[in-house]
């Protein structure tokens, strides 16, 4: 049963034709509305997931739920389809699961508040914004067990529900929810935030009917939509062919000992439509790193990358879906059955912006990107605090960091910086105030990005110092499979964590682990990937990599793979540095579109040795095949 | 008996105002700026207006001075090479900055990374640690500290700046890193961030604390050239600077701490236009200050600006209290285009700029800006600066067509969606300073300055709903005329970071006292007398655990009467106004702060001679322009004639040395008794008027 909307007027907006001053003014007040809901949210939010770092997500749409502002596109169209009750004006709509809106938010920990917005009696727009809650329960703090076999070991999972209804508020919901977590202060304001973004749109989107008329402002909405549909229609008769291109890349693993995972994307264009086909991607996991990825979303991912590439002077909004066609096998990685756990779903979320530039860039080199993403490396450190004076408080962290942005046909990838909008870095000083640790180390991992005319951006080097036991749990990848070179630019480094005991021991940690216990005094080295390279590294000028030499971004052992010969002082060793880049000329073939590195069988045979840990083991398909036998 | 004279050197002019402290009587002038050196601009300005006036240069007893010289530096990269040590691990602190990528998703692509301010190959990490409690983790290595200083001079740096982890709380490590740089480094000037910024955020202190060293020796060579050169002259008077808060500063403490100037440009129109509205009797003012390529906008509330704690310059955001001034690429220059793809008409944030400019300027312009479509509409007719410059209304005309193809409508209808588009974007960035603050701008005037500020304030008004709007005394040179007017101010600033709870009211009242001891020796330091200075006080509180921090006004008097439950309160009443709820969350005090003002000065408004309403005298011609959908019969009035109480119909055009006002249609401007022109709707419209 698809909900039903309740409107007291029945009367359908008329369609106007809008002048394009009049469109453009509308655009613009969308625009700045949008603006002003990531405001009030960094504003108003207490976790420092989204009040430091802004892992939210704002979006305004029309009265059938299509996108005008925002930038994950919309779900409203598939939470509709599913939502078995009524909308009506005071309504506002509660919900985290995952599996009842299509997968328009991906794991239980983002809290999504959808306001359909009524204005006389009539649906007008919906304003809705998700956030990243800290702590939802479950079995692990912060509510992402890697361990995971199913979503109900994810913490609390909300149905659609309705937080508002008719005006009033549902407080005994909220005491249930808010019951169910580690943090209920930081999910109350940070809900609080959610709320008082979408109110604060929706008042604009109701100036703006007043201002310009509701049959106006409707109508621009619609044109906004078609206008956009007509820019991408051109864009893809332009820049896709007809024939088939595939691109794929890994997972690491899942956390269990199992990888690595394949996601292979087919893009080819039928008549003036696009088909995005996900055959060839593996069978789900039986942990936790499954991406419930919405076709509406990847839509809009595909499009704003179109948008990038080729022409960033274009809006972005929900208009051009009809020209784009995804196709996603069921009960794979990235439609998984349910109660398939999700909580993992974050490097899938990041491996697919890579496969969508190499996707899009193949035909195009000058485009082209190398590869940056990995994931949102988490590290979530909690306990009691032991030490004098604290009363063996709670405290539980969640940090996101940062790898290094890949070589762009625009230059260097910076070092250390985020490839998710709007993230910050948490200053450290605020770290050490606020939790039991010291940061003894906050910077660039030398060499880390991949060698190339331009190079990959570095990653990070934190050094946490812990001054409270307690126990931790790390989310990262591509610490196996590198992220890739292109146009001859090499891989960049891979992640890495290593323990410093206060003993004096050392150990290796793994990219997915939880529950580590961890003492007073140790020491956790969390080593971030470089992105990769761009261009020929030995184009790039020698007294560039000098200076990086002085600047502790390259080594001058690091030089090497620029074929450039320097000392420890970033001098350069003219007459060697021709020689050796001579004979490296001589010895390479023609240089590679992509560089993946050696390839998933070398890599393998070499993990231990070059990581500290024991490769993955290919994974099994048990879930494919116990559904095949159930049939 | 004395003169006050306000210098604003801009980049394209340098605008002087000289006012007579007994009558209130001013001459303004206007001259072309000097990039390669800006006191050759002033001194011809000096001569000019004070051969204008008649006045001797000895008789100017104050000479106060709005600048971007620091603003160019650091968006130049033109600052002093500077050195920076900080604490082992943390050396790729301005290199990482704070991680942010401006843009939406995928805007990774197309972002240039910019250069920290300190090079990295010029920064270095010592061993030595304090805790976030203060205390001392491990000492610091003297002889690693040697060693880099050794390596920074061999570098040539001209600068050094110290950044320490937790130096907020316990400074002892850079200062005693600032002792052996006096003797390994004679003759560097040394910042160090706990004296700079005692603030929490390590990369935000480092920021602010090398942005002042960069710009420390420009800045300084800079005044004292300046000073020289007005001495020269004969000019003896008291030189201060303009701040980026509003306020002023002597030059030598200006040379010291440079940091608190970097917007002190568009502070100056912020000033004037208080100083405006204190003499129309206004209260509540948002200001629109358009130039060639940009628009500035801020709210005074109450005759008080808002200010904010940081000062962005650039993609820097610095740590130094600044005038909340929001900047929108929206002005004259401003290039229209329909893009091919989606057909919509943009209005920059491209600009002509001074060079080639706009179109109807003549000087080689072939793109359609925000300027040709004024003069096509026929609201900027064909004089600007008294004459001196006639406009190429054909050229303006061509250009235009250009985009009304594009969108194959009439040129009229290109050229009002020109304007309208442009007028959106300054509405949009009105609307961030004001509603989405929690300000009814209804409750408002608009006040529109700098060249192009009078022909849009009209336009935008009508748009905000805030009457009336303003078209000052001087548009042209307000900012010149807010650097004659404002007053003294220093002020300092202090984490604090208690629970509410947890603090008692003498706790925070011996810091406050600190803090104001400080502040008030520093203005007694700059020659303002004893009696003359006040103290103001502010405290941020927030919900523990947010980011964003309330800052409210408190003095010591109602702190010992209402008690810290008094600030709770008005925190709470503030915090629903602006998000719409409240918390049970405990309240956290987050910073004080301490200013200290000299006396504004009182300075009298020249009166205009009384009129009977009828502004016929100062009419120049009839005209005719297009507005609302058609075109109408307007007048073109020459401001230098008109008389207080003057009534003017709309649609009309308002001429003077350096500006035009726009009066619409349906609207109608008053001239106030000092000579400002107040615009408001008509009350009733009659049926059949537009």
């Amino acid at each position: 049963m698809p909900a039903q909307i309740v409107e007291t007027n029945s009367a359908p907006f008329k369609n106007i034709d809008i002048d394009p001053v009049t469109l453009d003014i509308i655009e613009n007040a969308l625009r700045n509305a949008r603006i002003e809901m990531d405001a009030t949210l960094v504003r108003t939010a207490m976790s420092p997931g989204i009040r430091e770092q802004g892992d939210a997500f704002p979006l305004i749409a029309d009265p059938s739920g299509k996108m005008i502002v925002g930038q994950f596109g919309s779900f409203i169209d598939g939470f509709l389809r599913g939502f078995d009750g009524t909308l009506e004006n005071g309504d506002m709509i509660f919900l985290s699961d995952p599996y009842s809106c299509e997968g328009a938010i991906s794991h239980s920990n983002d809290w999504l508040v959808l306001l359909p917005v009524f204005k006389d009696g009539r649906l007008i727009a919906y304003t809705a914004m998700f956030g990243h809650q800290s702590d939802i329960g479950g079995s692990v703090p912060g509510s992402m067990p890697i361990g995971a076999s199913s979503i109900f070991e994810e913490g609390v999972r909300i149905p659609p529900v309705k937080i508002w209804k008719k005006g009033e508020y549902n407080d005994d919901l909220m005491k249930l929810v808010m019951h169910q977590t580690r943090k209920p202060d930081w999910c109350q304001a940070d809900l609080n935030a959610l709320i008082a973004s979408c109110r604060v749109a929706a008042r604009r989107v109701i100036e703006m009917a007043e201002r310009f008329g509701d049959d106006v402002y409707v109508s621009a909405t619609q044109e906004l939509l078609a206008r956009n549909h007509r820019a991408m229609k051109a864009l893809i008769s332009q820049a896709i062919p007809t024939n088939k291109a595939s691109f794929e890349d890994y997972l690491c693993d899942d956390g269990k000992g199992y990888g690595p995972y394949k996601i292979k994307c087919t893009m080819w264009r039928e008549g003036e439509k696009v088909i995005l086909d996900f055959d060839g991607t593996d069978p789900q996991s039986a942990a936790s790193i499954n991406f419930y990825l919405n076709e509406n979303m990847f839509k809009m991912f595909f499009g704003i990358y179109m948008i990038m590439v080729f022409d960033p002077q274009i809006l972005f909004n929900d208009g051009f879906y009809d020209l784009i066609e995804v196709r996603i096998p069921e009960g794979s990685l990235l439609k998984p059955e349910f109660p398939a756990a999700l909580s993992g779903r974050t490097h899938a979320l990041g491996r697919i912006f890579d496969i969508l530039g190499g996707l899009l860039g193949q035909g195009t080199p000058e485009f082209l990107n190398a590869a940056g993403f990995s994931s949102s490396p988490h590290l979530f450190y909690s306990g009691w605090d032991q030490r004098d004076g604290k009363q063996r408080e709670w405290f539980q962290l969640f940090q996101i960091g940062f790898g290094g942005i890949p070589g762009r046909p625009l230059g260097d990838g910076p070092d250390g910086h985020s490839l998710w909008p709007g993230f910050t870095n948490v200053p450290n000083e605020f770290l050490e105030r606020y939790f039991p640790l010291r940061i003894e180390r906050y910077s660039t991992e030398p060499d880390s990005g991949g060698a190339g005319l331009h190079r990959g951006g570095n990653g990070i080097h934190m050094t946490y110092r812990f001054l409270a036991d307690g126990e931790i749990a790390v989310h990262d990848d591509r610490w196996f499979v590198p992220p890739w070179g292109v146009n001859g630019g090499h891989p960049g480094m891979r992640a890495r964590k290593v323990l410093e005991r206060a003993d004096g021991t050392t150990e290796i940690v793994g990219n997915k682990v939880e529950d580590v216990p961890v003492k007073e005094g140790d020491l956790l080295h969390f080593i971030t990937w470089g992105g990769g390279g761009w261009g020929d590294p030995l184009e790039r000028d020698p007294e560039l990599i000098g200076l990086e030499i002085r600047q502790g971004l390259v080594t001058s052992e690091g030089a090497k793979a620029y074929g450039v010969v320097a000392d420890s002082e970033g001098v350069i060793d003219a007459a060697r540095t021709d020689a050796l880049r001579t004979e490296m000329r001589s010895e390479r073939g023609e240089l590679p579109l992509f560089d993946y590195g050696p390839g998933i069988d070398q890599l393998r045979a070499s993990c231990e040795e070059e990581t500290g840990l024991p490769a993955p083991i290919q994974p099994v398909w048990h879930h494919r095949e116990m559904a095949e036998a159930a049939e | 008996m004395g003169y006050r004279l306000g210098v604003d050197v801009g980049g394209t002019f340098t605008d002087l105002l000289l006012f007579d402290d007994e009558t209130g009587k001013f001459w303004r002038h206007k001259t072309p700026s000097t990039p390669h050196d800006s006191s050759e601009g002033i001194l011809t300005g000096v001569e000019a207006i004070t051969g204008e006036a008649d006045v001797s240069a000895g008789e100017i007893e104050f000479f106060l001075h709005g600048t971007t010289v620091a603003t160019n530096a650091v968006l130049e990269g033109k600052g002093a090479k500077v050195g920076l040590i900080v604490t082992e691990g943390y050396r790729d602190v301005m290199q990482i900055a704070r991680s942010f990528v401006p843009g939406g998703l995928a805007a990774w692509i197309v972002w240039p990374k910019p250069q920290p301010l300190a090079h990295l190959e010029d920064t270095i990490d010592v061993p030595g640690r304090m805790g976030a409690d203060g205390e001392e983790v491990r000492p610091l290595d003297e002889s690693a500290v040697r060693a880099a200083m050794r390596k920074l001079k061999d570098q040539g740096i001209e600068a050094l700046t110290v950044s320490l982890i937790n130096a907020y709380v316990n400074g002892a490590h850079e200062s005693r890193i600032g002792e052996i740089a006096a003797k390994e480094l004679p003759g560097i000037p040394v910042s160090l961030s706990h004296e700079v910024l005692p603030e929490m955020q390590e990369y935000e202190r480092t920021l602010s604390t090398v942005a002042n060293a960069a710009v420390r020796p420009v800045v300084g060579n800079y005044v004292s050239n300046l000073r020289n050169r007005l001495e020269k002259e004969g000019l003896k008077g008291r030189l201060s600077l303009l701040r980026s808060d509003g306020g002023l500063m002597s030059s030598q403490k200006a040379e010291e701490h440079p940091v608190n100037i970097l917007m002190s440009g568009p502070a100056g129109g912020v000033t004037g236009a208080l100083w405006v509205a204190k003499n129309a009797g206004l209260t509540n003012i948002l200001t629109l200050d358009v130039g060639g390529t940009s628009t500035d906008v801020a709210l005074i509330e109450g005759l008080e600006p808002r200010r904010q704690r940081t000062t962005e310059v650039g993609h820097l955001s610095v740590r130094a209290s600044a005038l909340d001034v929001k900047t929108v690429g929206a002005g004259g220059g401003s290039i229209a285009h329909v893009p091919e793809l989606t057909k919509a008409l943009r209005v920059g944030p491209e600009s002509a700029g001074a060079v080639p400019g706009p179109v109807a300027y003549g000087k080689g312009g072939e793109l359609p800006t925000v300027t040709d479509a004024n003069v096509v509409l026929g609201y900027l007719p064909e004089d600007l600066l008294g004459g001196s410059f006639h406009l190429d209304r054909e050229g303006a005309e061509k250009s235009v067509q250009t985009i009304a193809d594009a969108l194959g409508v009439g040129l009229m209808e290109a050229a009002r969606g020109i304007i309208d588009i442009v007028n959106e974007n300054m509405f949009g960035a009105l609307r961030m300073i004001s509603v989405q603050q929690g300000y009814d701008p209804r409750e408002f005037a608009v006040m529109g300055f700098g060249g192009a500020g009078p022909l849009h304030v009209n336009a935008v008004a009508k748009l905000m709903g805030s009457w009336p709007a303003v078209s000052p005394v001087s548009p042209g040179v307000l900012c010149a005329l807010g650097d004659a007017t404002t007053r003294m101010r220093t002020e300092t600033a202090r984490s604090f970071s208690k629970l509410a709870q947890d603090t008692s009211i003498s706790d925070l009242i011996a810091v406050l006292d600190e803090m104001e001891e400080q502040t008030r020796s520093e203005l007694l330091a700059d020659g303002v007398p004893e009696t003359q200075v006040t103290s103001e006080f502010e405290v941020d509180i927030r919900y523990a655990g947010q980011a964003f921090e309330v800052p409210l006004t408190i003095s010591k008097a109602i702190l010992e009467k209402d008690g810290i439950e008094g600030i709770l309160a008005r925190f709470d009443d503030e915090h629903r106004r602006l998000f719409t709820f409240n918390m049970d969350t405990p309240h956290e005090i987050v910073n004080l702060r301490a200013v200290a003002l000299g006396e504004a000065p009182a300075l009298p408004a020249a009166q205009l001679e009384k009129g009977n309403g009828n502004p016929s005298a100062a009419k120049i011609r009839d005209h005719t322009l297009w507005m609302d959908g058609e075109e109408r019969a307007a007048v073109i009035y020459d401001r230098a004639k008109l008389r207080q109480g003057d009534i003017i119909p709309g649609p009309a055009i308002i001429t003077e040395m350096d500006s035009t006002t726009l009066v619409e249609n349906g609207c109608t401007a008053t001239v106030d008794p000092v000579g400002n022109i107040l615009i408001n709707p008509n009350a009733k419209r009659e049926n059949g008027e537009g």
